[in-house]
């Protein structure tokens, strides 16, 4: 099998891949093929039969038709594009049925970024880990609006639905980084929804999900936080610099009192820290729109803490 | 039949409908078929302009990752508005309002439409659906994308409900085009003017008529249902009220899929009459080429959800949209031999709308065949949503209906105005637009199968120097149709007065006065024989 990127595709890196994209070399040369003859021909008769200064006043001769070439040219597509739909179909069928020892990962799109649970308890942002050679069970739902999950290394694409679950899968069979993007529109940062898959073997894969499950090792409250910032994509909406992003900045707020948009006011401590990061919704800050997603049930309590810790640690008072 | 020698103080003959009535009331009163043909060539003309220049700016915004022009929030209004504007006030109206009503009844042989009033109304509708747009673009712009995706659309706080307005009204008028037009083939073909002897142009229109009476209703229905969801918090399609968002993709795309060939068809009828009229020869296969635009004006009902393969409609109906969407395919891929035949034992000259026709053909080959990747399930999972899809339909809808319309401009100009545009510029436009054209987007077929999403603000960096490529493509094709404006517009006072048939052509339009008569034609043209023959004996 083509391993290698070629000028219209990517390299092919699921198992699926090489199938798909030897469908679509046949329809490329098909369609250059008739794309040609079209073109040569009406080349060819433009030049032939062009107006000359002799042939100006010739009444036009009379051409029959015949009815041969007329049919040929109605069967042969038909023919063609029937074989392009079974095949096309079948490749489908291999797309949707997802093998039954195939491991799972519930993918959540929201805005504007992914998140992965795995089995083992483990969950990751935007980045998304696998085991090369096994199937893997996409398990997709969104927490507003549509996005889809398209991996262009592996061939796959899916809607991301709000009120239901999307179902896709893959077995990857390189070990590597891929692009994930998100491919339905989904407002100002779509273009930046944009994720790795990282496949690994089955060995590197195992020490991750251990280490995977405890993050925090090693680090002092502040510096999980810092990393769980990044991690868990806080990084997309707040900044730490001072300037407003499509949220707050986390710099000098604690100790401070912040104006919310409902006229009144409160004091940045731990507890509005957890409540803004729990349920957003509840405090808005003046200025901003309710667009933060809720973390509950993506953060657990020890990262809530650190994640304070660490704007505390950004100064205040 | 015998022309009145008498001339107007321009030259033209007269009396003419340019100037037999003068002042700005004049044409906004008109009930001239010809006359509001114009007005709508003027109004599409604005909103060309207006979508083109959205569509320098996101290629300039593209031209490198990261900011250049614009930040994402406004990207976003741009690409929404690019598309609204060039689909709702551009391209549907384009050749069925604009030239169709021109060229319909002077190619029946009758005096008017069925019902002038309703037309010059249909003109309104349009001015007003319009301004409902532009009320949108100034009251802070939407960013939903011109498809107004659910459960997206509820929920963005821009201007959703005007522009759904906008298109809601601009359907009215669409819907009473389409009216108008098939009442008047119906019942106002010149006596000898039977079905078989209709010209090719007719025959589009009258498919594309039947589509827009039949589809917009349901955009019209849709866009309400969403403008309730929005303001009365009626569940339909928003899945927090209870609604469900791939409804709304079903409703959207049973009226937006049939819209394709709103614009594609009377585009079709278009090059049918340039290849006829520039290779002196009757189209190959007339029965079938007016044939198909019925088949397919019925079969595109039945395609729509070849848009949503990756929706999560069910594996079933995926199936069936992509066995219907192949036979759509064959009527037009028979058009397309059909005319390339045409040009055998032709004698062709390659006048400026001539190459617009010839250039057709090889871009509108491009689309369709890239259709057939897209057609196919399981390619179209990879490419469904990239760039490829992008690429794909600028080639049917711009390298299709828009260089058949410049090319339909071209070759009727002289009818309307009586006057011919430069040929030198005609072809230094042609080849810039051309170029220009095959450099932006073909590029964009390339960035989008290596896995470029579409409706994106930024992108990584391997995807920059194709990026470029495509922008720079953007740059010649603006500089074409910016000439071509130029020597048109200039035409109009210093081009060289033509007679009634310039071309050569043999449809009942050649047969009138350049400009023509207000009421067409000075005496009942009476029909013996087919649109193509070119052996008649001519004026
Ligand atoms: C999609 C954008 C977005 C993401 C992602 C996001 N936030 Fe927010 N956040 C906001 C917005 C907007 C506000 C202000 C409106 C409000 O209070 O709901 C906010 C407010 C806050 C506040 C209150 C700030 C203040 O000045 O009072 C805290 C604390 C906070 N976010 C923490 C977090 C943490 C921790 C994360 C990551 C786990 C995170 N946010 C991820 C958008 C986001
Ligand atoms: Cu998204």
């Amino acid at each position: 099998m083509d391993t290698t990127a070629t000028f219209w595709l990517p390299t092919p890196s699921s198992t699926i891949a090489g199938e798909i994209d030897l469908l679509f070399y046949v329809i490329f040369y098909l369609t250059t093929f008739f794309f040609l003859l079209i073109v040569s021909l009406a080349t060819y008769f433009t030049i032939k039969y062009r107006k000359t200064a002799e042939n100006e006043n010739d009444p036009m001769p009379f051409v029959g038709h015949s009815r041969l070439l007329e049919a040929t040219w109605i069967i042969i597509p038909t023919a063609i594009v029937m074989v392009l739909f079974f095949w096309g179909f079948r490749g489908y069928l291999r797309l949707s049925i997802v093998p039954a020892e195939a491991m799972q990962v519930k993918v959540t799109g929201q805005k504007w970024f992914w998140s992965f649970d795995y089995p083992e308890g483990a969950s990751t942002v935007n980045e998304m880990v696998a085991p090369v050679g096994r199937p893997v069970r996409l398990l997709m739902s969104s927490k507003d609006v549509i996005h889809a999950f398209f991996v262009p290394a592996f061939r796959i694409k899916k809607d991301v639905l709000p009120n239901r679950y999307g179902v896709s899968w893959f077995e990857a069979n390189q070990i590597g980084v891929y692009d994930l993007f998100c491919a339905e529109y989904c407002g100002s940062k779509h273009s930046q929804m944009i994720g790795k898959v990282r496949i690994v073997s089955e060995q590197d894969y195992k020490v991750w999900l251990e280490s995977a499950s405890d993050l925090g090792k090693g680090l002092t409250p502040v510096q999980y936080g810092e990393k769980l910032f990044q991690l868990k994509a806080c990084a997309t909406c707040h900044t730490i610099d001072g300037s407003s992003s499509n949220g707050p900045t986390f710099q000098g707020i604690f100790g401070h009192e912040v104006k919310l948009a409902n006229g009144s006011s409160v004091t940045v401590d731990e507890n509005y820290i957890r409540e803004s990061i729990l349920v957003p919704s509840a405090k808005v800050v003046a200025g901003f729109q309710p667009i933060m997603p809720t973390f509950q049930g993506i953060l657990k309590d020890k990262e809530i803490d650190a994640l304070v810790a660490y704007i505390q640690s950004l100064g205040g008072k | 039949m015998s022309y009145s020698p008498a001339v107007d103080d321009n030259g033209l003959p007269s009396p003419n409908y340019l100037s037999s009535e003068k002042g700005l009331w004049s044409w906004l009163s008109t009930l001239d078929h010809k006359r509001i043909g114009i007005l709508y060539l003027i109004g599409i003309t604005i909103a060309f302009f207006l979508g083109g220049v959205f569509a320098l700016l996101l290629r300039l915004e593209l031209f490198f990752p990261g900011q250049q022009l614009v930040g994402p929030d406004t990207y976003n209004k741009l690409f929404t508005l690019h598309g609204a504007v060039m689909v709702f006030l551009f391209i549907i109206p384009s050749i069925p309002a604009a030239l169709g009503n021109f060229v319909l009844p002077l190619q029946l042989g009758a005096k008017d439409v069925a019902f002038p009033r309703l037309n010059l109304a249909s003109w309104y509708i349009y001015v007003a659906g319009s301004l409902f747009a532009l009320y949108a673009l100034v009251t802070g712009g939407v960013d939903t994308g011109w498809t107004f995706y659910t459960p997206y659309s509820t929920s963005s706080n821009t201007a959703v409900i005007s522009i759904t307005t906008g298109a809601f009204i601009l359907g009215f008028s669409s819907i009473f085009t389409g009216m108008n037009f098939i009442v008047t083939i119906h019942k106002l073909r010149a006596p000898g003017m039977t079905w078989d002897r209709l010209p090719l142009m007719v025959w589009a229109l009258y498919g594309t008529a039947l589509i827009q009476v039949l589809a917009t209703p349901v955009l019209a229905i849709t866009l309400a249902l969403l403008i309730m969801e929005r303001t009365l918090g009626v569940g339909i399609f928003d899945p927090a009220m209870g609604g469900d968002p791939v409804l709304f993709q079903h409703f959207f795309w049973f009226y937006s899929h049939p819209a394709v060939y709103i614009m594609i068809l009377p585009g079709m009828g278009i090059i049918s009459e340039l290849i006829a009229a520039f290779s002196k020869r009757e189209i190959v296969g007339y029965k079938f080429v007016a044939g198909s635009s019925l088949a397919i004006a019925l079969l595109g009902f039945l395609v729509w959800g070849h848009h949503m393969f990756t929706s999560g409609q069910s594996e079933l109906a995926s199936a069936i949209f992509s066995f219907l969407t192949f036979f759509v395919a064959i009527p037009s891929a028979i058009k397309v031999f059909n005319w390339t035949a045409t040009l055998y034992k032709g004698r062709i000259s390659l006048e400026v709308p001539m190459l617009y026709a010839l250039g057709f053909l090889f871009l509108f080959a491009i689309g369709g065949l890239t259709g057939l990747f897209l057609g196919t399930l399981s390619v179209d999972i990879h490419l469904h949503d990239t760039y490829f899809i992008v690429a794909h339909f600028h080639y049917v809808m711009m390298g299709g209906t828009v260089i058949a319309l410049i090319g339909g401009i071209h070759y009727w100009w002289p009818k309307m105005f009586g006057r011919m545009y430069s040929q030198f510029w005609g072809v230094v436009g042609f080849i810039l637009v051309f170029v220009g054209f095959n450099v932006t987007f073909f590029s964009q077929f390339i960035m989008g199968s290596q896995g470029m999403p579409r409706r994106y603000w930024d992108y990584l960096p391997q995807f920059q120097r194709i990026h470029g490529i495509s922008t720079v493509g953007a740059m010649i094709l603006g500089t074409g149709l910016f000439i071509i404006a130029i020597y048109l517009i200039a035409s109009l006072r210093r081009g060289t007065i033509v007679g009634p048939n310039p071309w050569g052509a043999s449809t009942l339009e050649w047969e009138t006065t350049s400009p023509p008569h207000p009421h067409n034609f000075e005496n009942q043209p009476v029909v013996t024989g087919g649109p193509y023959d070119f052996n008649k004996p001519r004026v």
